[in-house]
Parts: structure tokens; C-alpha cells; sequence
């Protein structure tokens, strides 16, 4: 499925960062092609989602190059990375409770009339019509997001990183704090995505999530990455294995991470 | 355009079950907290209408009441962005004086020299450099704030300090008066009101205003389809707008000029003295129509700018409103400038209503304007609170104190009410907000 000839939509080289001495990341390497959907592993504390942060310019890397398109991109803030069309769907949602969908939606991207005011109404419209693609039953359009429930939330979260036309979209833990049916809507949504031709990371420390999903794993541990497989050539447990003991089965490629064998 | 057809149908299935009541909440989409503080005030200016024997709800005492309002009404404006973004400004009281003080001393002492006494720009070039100089004190807090990592607290709790003490080393203390002429209007007065007709006027636009408002909103939500009011809602908010600010300057018109100033009036203008007195009405006094202006413009500024939505989400989250690529420092930066000019306009409506500068001028304000803002539903969690509910709640502060004063009640013991009243007010906000969950 993985055409090694192409160029990778994005991939981090070598990024490293620390916080006071701890090497949350180290020497991590990780790579995404169109229309994959890469699942990056690993225990919390692994330093999967601070990897990422790094891509979606939340935190600024220590050291290693972010490539995209096999050019190098220039990532130092969340402006940056949205010009590149890399959307982020984090953990905590990062919504702003007290406005509603539409103000989420467009937050720091607002449309505004010839007048230099915001135009309400028009990103109202547009609102419904993406939120209807998403979640037909979705009507609570002028309240605060604060009184929506998970899914719902989740379904903004999502509908904010779509709606400007992302080639690039990290979702961390998207399914957390969802019930089966509304993983499930998530798990047909990410299908549809990946059909546009959309690469996506898919953040999880729940291998059960994410595994049939998944075109490849990336595992990490420590702040290192363990190794890349794809999921055809590898089972569940061996995956369970790279992220608990750092082993690499036979058809894996390992990482700077492996657990060396004597 | 189903979905709207269903949710149409599913609000007219969940109005039937409703009592009148509710469904007329939801149809003129009053918000029922805005309105528990239009209650609260008409049972304040009621009861004292009755304590004091009917001197309360009289033209001359409301016409004082707004003139009263207008300089803590004009900051309480800006307290709500700064509150609603999580941070406070303690030194909006020394801004003022600070403030205050040099553009007294500019107008007083250094333009005369320069312009010459009574020239007609003296008023102009004062309250712009006292706009500039508001701004950029205010910008100072907020770049200490947001660059340096100062909580607001302390950064403006020292600027209370160091304001103060700068007001006092501008003249050594000495109180610096009189005004100019022109910059004295803006206190308001019989000079710095705007007489009856042209109050008409100002009336009859800002019904135009409530008219095209209304009218426009409701064109809009009919071209995306959107859930329209019903008329007969659409009308009574008309009415009730317009009956409001007609009342409101019929009674401002009533209070007439005192018989003194009518009759100086009367003999430099060769107007005869009728036998019942000459009966020149006030209108509107500028220092209200100012702070009317600021009301409308930062709710403008808050509603319907990128500016305020980011002010907004800032204090809902300030951590989605960074990912979301928001500057959230210069956010900062910016509220704190308006807040310093807000205390730039506050402090030429108090030096010209007194005629003075004086070093003490503005002492305790920040701690009106922070009850006003708090009063008038603004959030200390963050990210609630409206530009009217705060301005509504300095009138209902002001409303206290000179309904106190009026009573006859001491000032120590005006100030355990207004203090008791803050508590309460919050304490009642909180039990409301709980059940509206």
C-alpha cells in the first residue's frame, strides 16, 4: 500500500526536544503518505502527542528538521503549521466552552464582511452545512459548546479541522471520551478523509482504537521511537509488545528505540 | 434545509408545552438575567423614592444620577474585557488621576503659554494627549502582563501605587483649576447638556437605530433561514426600546435650568423674564452622552470585531485560543491600551464635571468599576459578561450611593451596604448560574 517512491506528505527527521533535562523526545523519525493513516503508539509519557505538538507548532523542536512535500517547512507557532494544512484535533479538544459552534469553528480564521466585521451569519451557514456532513443530528447551534455533550464536541472539534481543507490531520486520542457510537462515526469519518487523499496521524494509547484503522503503526517509548510496521504484517500482540517491552518482530523496521538483543 | 424545517417544528412542539411565560422569553429572546437587574434597580429607585418622600424619582435627582454614572460607566466597559480574559485592573483609579492631573496641568498652565488663553483647540489637544497618555500606561501593564508573565493582579495593584504617587509629583499636590471653557462641557452641567430639542433629536435617532436593528437582523437570519421571531415579538421589542429612550428624555428634559443661571441667561440674551420663570430644560448632559458613545462602541467592539471574539475565547480557553493561532499577548497588550484610554475619557468627564484636578480624584473607582462589571454578570472565572450588563450595574452602584446621600445615611455606614450589596449580588449570580446549568 506504501509506495516507498513517492515523496512523504510529511516526515519529521530526527526531532529531539527536552523540558529541564528530561529528553521528552529524542532522535524521533516518523513518516506520512497521502491518503495513509498512520497510528503512532506508545505508554502515556511515551512522548507521542509532545512529537506531535512539534508538528502542529505548539512547541518549538530542539533539534531535527519537519519535511513537507520532501521540502523543508518552517514550523515555529500554529499559524505556521496551518498554512501548511496540518489541522490538529487535540486531546482536550481545545475548544473555547463559552462560544458557540460557529465561533469554534472559524476561531482565528473568521470571515468577515467588506466592513472588516465579523460576518456571523455567513459562518453560521457554512456551519451548518459542515457539522450537517458530519453529525446530521446536530442542532444546538447558538449555545456554548460548553453545554454539549463529548460527542458533540468531539463532532466540532473534528468539523473546525476539516472545514479548511486539511492535507495534513493529527487527531490525538480522538475517541477518548466517546461512547461505541460515536467511535464508531469517528471510524467511518476517518475512512471518508483518508478516501479525499488526507494523510492522518492517529494518536492513541489504546492499540485496540486505532489497529484496524491504521495503514502502519509508528511505536514509541521513552521518547524514542521503537519501530514502523505496517498492520498487514504484523498482529496485535506483537504490536502490544514494541509498545510494552520495546520488541521488534521480524517484519518490523526497528527505531533508535528497539530493545537491543544480544 | 430539512434540518430547519425539523428544528422549526421541534421549537413550536416545545413552545406548545411551555407556560406563556417561558414562551415569551424564548420568542423575544430577552435575556432574563439582564432583566432580574433592570428589577433590582427599579426596586432600589422605588424604595428610596418612598424612604426619601418622593425625592428620588424626580428629573433633577435621575438627570444627577446619570451624570454621576457616566465616568465608572465608562471604565466599567473596559473592566469587562479585562475580567472576561481572567485578569483585573486594580489601578484604573490612579490611571484616572494620573491622567486627570496632567491634562488639568496641560489646559491650565502649559497651553495658555503656548496657544494662548481660551483658544479653541486648548480642549482638543488635552484630551488627545491624555487618550495617548492613557494608552500607553495602559499598554505598559499589558506588556508586563503578557511578556513578562506578571499576573495582572500585581502588575496593576503596583500600578495603583506608582499611579498615585506620580499624580502627587505632577504639581507637588497642589490642586490645579479652572478648566478650559470647552473641555468643561464635557462634565456636563447647565452649560454641558444639550437642551431640549436637539435631546429629541438624539432620542428619535436611537429609535431609528432600534428600528433598523431589529429590521437587519431579521433580513439576515431570513436569508440563510434561520429560525426567524415571531412579529409580534419583533414589535414589542421595538416598542419597549423606544419607549425606554423616549422616557428616558422626556424626563431629562423636564429638569430645568436653575433659576439663577435662566435668569443671567435670560438678561445676557435680552430675553424678557416671564412672571412663572423661564423654564430651559437640560436634556441629555454630554458626560451620559459619552458614555452612551463608549457603551455602543465597545459593545460594537465586543460583538461584532475579530478582536472581541478573540477576547472572548481567550477567557473560555486560553489554551484552544493559542492553538488556535490567536496572539493571545498582544490580545492582552490591546485590552489593557483600551482600558487606559476608557480611564482617559473617565478622567476628562471627572476633571471637567469638577472643574478641577485634584490629587485624590479617582480613588476607589477601581473598586466601582470592578463591582459595576462584576454586578452587571461579567464572570471572575472568565469569559462571561456583556458591555450593558456592566454599565447597568454602575448605574445600580450609583443608584446605592446617591439614594443613600439622600436618605441621610452616614458614609461609613454607606459603605457596608455597598460593600454587603457586591457580595450578595455575586453570591445571587453564582445561585443562578448553577441552576442554569
Amino acid at each position: 500500500m506504501t509506495d516507498t517512491t513517492r515523496t512523504p506528505l510529511v516526515e519529521l527527521k530526527n526531532i529531539s526536544i527536552s523540558f529541564g533535562g528530561i529528553h521528552a523526545v529524542d532522535n524521533a523519525s516518523v513518516d506520512l503518505y497521502p491518503g495513509e493513516v498512520v497510528a503512532l503508539l506508545g505508554h502515556n509519557g511515551a512522548g507521542k502527542s509532545t512529537l506531535i505538538k512539534i508538528l502542529s507548532g505548539a512547541y518549538k523542536r530542539d533539534g531535527g528538521e519537519i519535511l513537507i512535500n520532501g521540502e523543508a517547512a518552517d514550523i515555529n507557532n500554529p499559524r505556521d503549521a496551518k498554512k501548511y494544512g496540518i489541522e490538529t484535533i487535540y486531546q482536550t479538544l481545545a475548544v473555547a466552552d463559552n462560544v458557540d459552534a460557529a465561533a469554534n469553528l472559524y476561531l482565528g480564521r473568521e470571515l468577515r464582511t467588506p466592513w472588516g466585521t465579523l460576518d456571523d451569519v455567513a459562518m453560521e451557514a457554512k456551519t451548518r452545512e459542515v457539522m450537517g456532513r458530519l453529525n446530521p443530528n446536530f442542532q444546538r447551534f447558538k449555545e456554548p459548546v460548553k453545554a454539549l455533550s463529548g460527542g458533540q464536541r468531539q463532532s466540532v472539534a473534528i468539523a473546525r479541522a476539516i472545514l479548511f481543507n486539511a492535507r495534513i490531520l493529527i487527531m490525538d486520542e480522538p475517541t477518548a471520551a466517546l461512547g461505541p457510537q460515536e467511535t464508531a462515526q469517528v471510524g467511518e469519518l476517518i475512512k471518508q478523509l483518508k478516501k479525499e487523499g488526507i494523510g492522518i496521524f492517529l494518536i492513541s494509547h489504546d492499540i485496540h482504537d486505532v489497529f484496524d484503522l491504521a495503514d502502519r503503526v509508528s511505536v514509541m517509548k521513552n521518547g524514542q521511537v521503537v519501530g514502523h510496521a505496517r498492520t498487514e504484517d504484523v498482529t496485535k500482540d506483537e504490536v502490544l509488545g514494541m509498545i510494552i517491552l520495546g520488541k521488534v518482530p521480524p517484519k518490523a523496521i526497528p527505531g533508535p528505540g528497539a530493545m537491543q538483543t544480544a | 434545509m430539512a434540518d430547519i424545517t425539523t428544528t422549526a417544528s421541534a421549537n413550536r412542539a416545545r413552545s406548545a408545552s411551555e407556560n406563556p411565560v417561558k414562551r415569551f422569553f424564548r420568542a423575544t429572546e430577552i435575556d432574563t438575567r439582564l432583566l432580574g437587574m433592570v428589577g433590582a434597580l427599579l426596586i432600589i429607585w422605588i424604595g428610596f423614592n418612598i424612604l426619601s418622600g418622593g425625592l428620588f424619582l424626580t428629573p433633577r435627582n435621575l438627570w444627577n444620577l446619570s451624570v454621576q454614572t457616566a465616568s465608572v460607566a465608562v471604565m466599567a466597559t473596559g473592566m469587562v474585557l479585562v475580567i472576561v480574559t481572567r485578569n483585573i485592573d486594580l489601578s484604573v483609579g490612579s490611571i484616572l488621576g494620573f491622567v486627570g492631573m496632567s491634562m488639568g496641568v496641560l489646559q491650565a498652565e502649559l497651553l495658555p503659554q503656548l496657544l494662548g488663553f481660551n483658544h479653541p483647540a486648548i480642549w482638543v489637544v488635552t484630551l488627545a494627549c491624555g487618550l495617548l497618555l492613557g494608552a500607553a500606561i495602559g499598554a505598559l501593564h499589558g506588556s508586563i502582563i503578557a511578556f513578562l508573565n506578571v499576573p495582572s493582579f500585581i502588575v496593576t495593584l503596583g500600578g495603583l501605587l506608582v499611579w498615585r504617587g506620580a499624580t502627587w509629583f505632577v504639581t507637588s499636590g497642589r490642586t490645579v483649576a479652572p478648566m478650559d471653557a470647552t473641555f468643561r462641557l464635557m462634565g456636563g452641567g447647565t452649560e454641558g447638556s444639550i437642551g431640549a430639542t436637539a435631546s429629541w433629536i438624539v432620542g428619535a435617532l436611537a429609535c431609528a437605530a432600534i428600528v433598523a436593528t431589529i429590521a437587519n437582523s431579521r433580513k439576515q437570519r431570513k436569508r440563510f433561514g434561520f429560525p426567524l421571531r415571531p412579529m409580534w415579538a419583533e414589535y414589542f421589542l421595538v416598542a419597549i426600546g423606544c419607549a425606554l429612550v423616549l422616557g428616558a428624555v422626556g424626563i431629562v428634559n423636564a429638569y430645568p435650568w436653575p433659576v439663577a443661571i435662566a435668569r443671567k441667561f435670560a438678561d445676557a440674551n435680552g430675553i424678557a423674564w416671564p412672571d412663572g420663570g423661564l423654564f430651559i430644560p437640560h436634556g441629555i448632559a454630554v458626560p451620559v452622552l459619552i458614555a452612551i458613545v463608549v457603551g455602543i462602541v465597545m459593545t460594537f467592539i465586543s460583538t461584532r470585531l475579530r478582536f472581541g471574539r478573540y477576547v472572548f475565547a481567550l477567557g473560555g480557553n486560553p489554551e484552544a485560543a493559542e492553538l488556535a493561532g490567536i496572539k493571545t499577548r498582544w490580545v492582552t497588550v490591546k485590552i489593557f491600551a483600551l482600558m487606559g484610554i476608557l480611564c482617559a475619557i473617565a478622567a476628562a468627564i471627572s476633571t471637567a464635571r469638577l472643574n478641577a484636578a485634584t490629587n485624590a480624584q479617582g480613588e476607589l473607582d477601581e473598586l466601582y468599576t470592578i463591582a459595576a462589571a462584576v454586578i452587571g454578570g461579567t464572570s471572575l472565572a472568565g469569559g462571561m459578561g456583556t458591555i450593558a450588563g456592566a454599565m447597568l450595574g454602575a448605574l445600580v452602584m450609583q443608584s446605592l450611593q446617591s439614594g443613600m446621600v439622600l436618605v441621610g445615611i452616614d458614609t461609613p455606614f454607606q459603605r457596608i451596604v455597598v460593600g454587603m450589596v457586591l457580595v450578595v449580588a455575586v453570591w445571587l449570580d453564582t445561585v443562578y448560574r448553577a441552576r442554569a446549568k
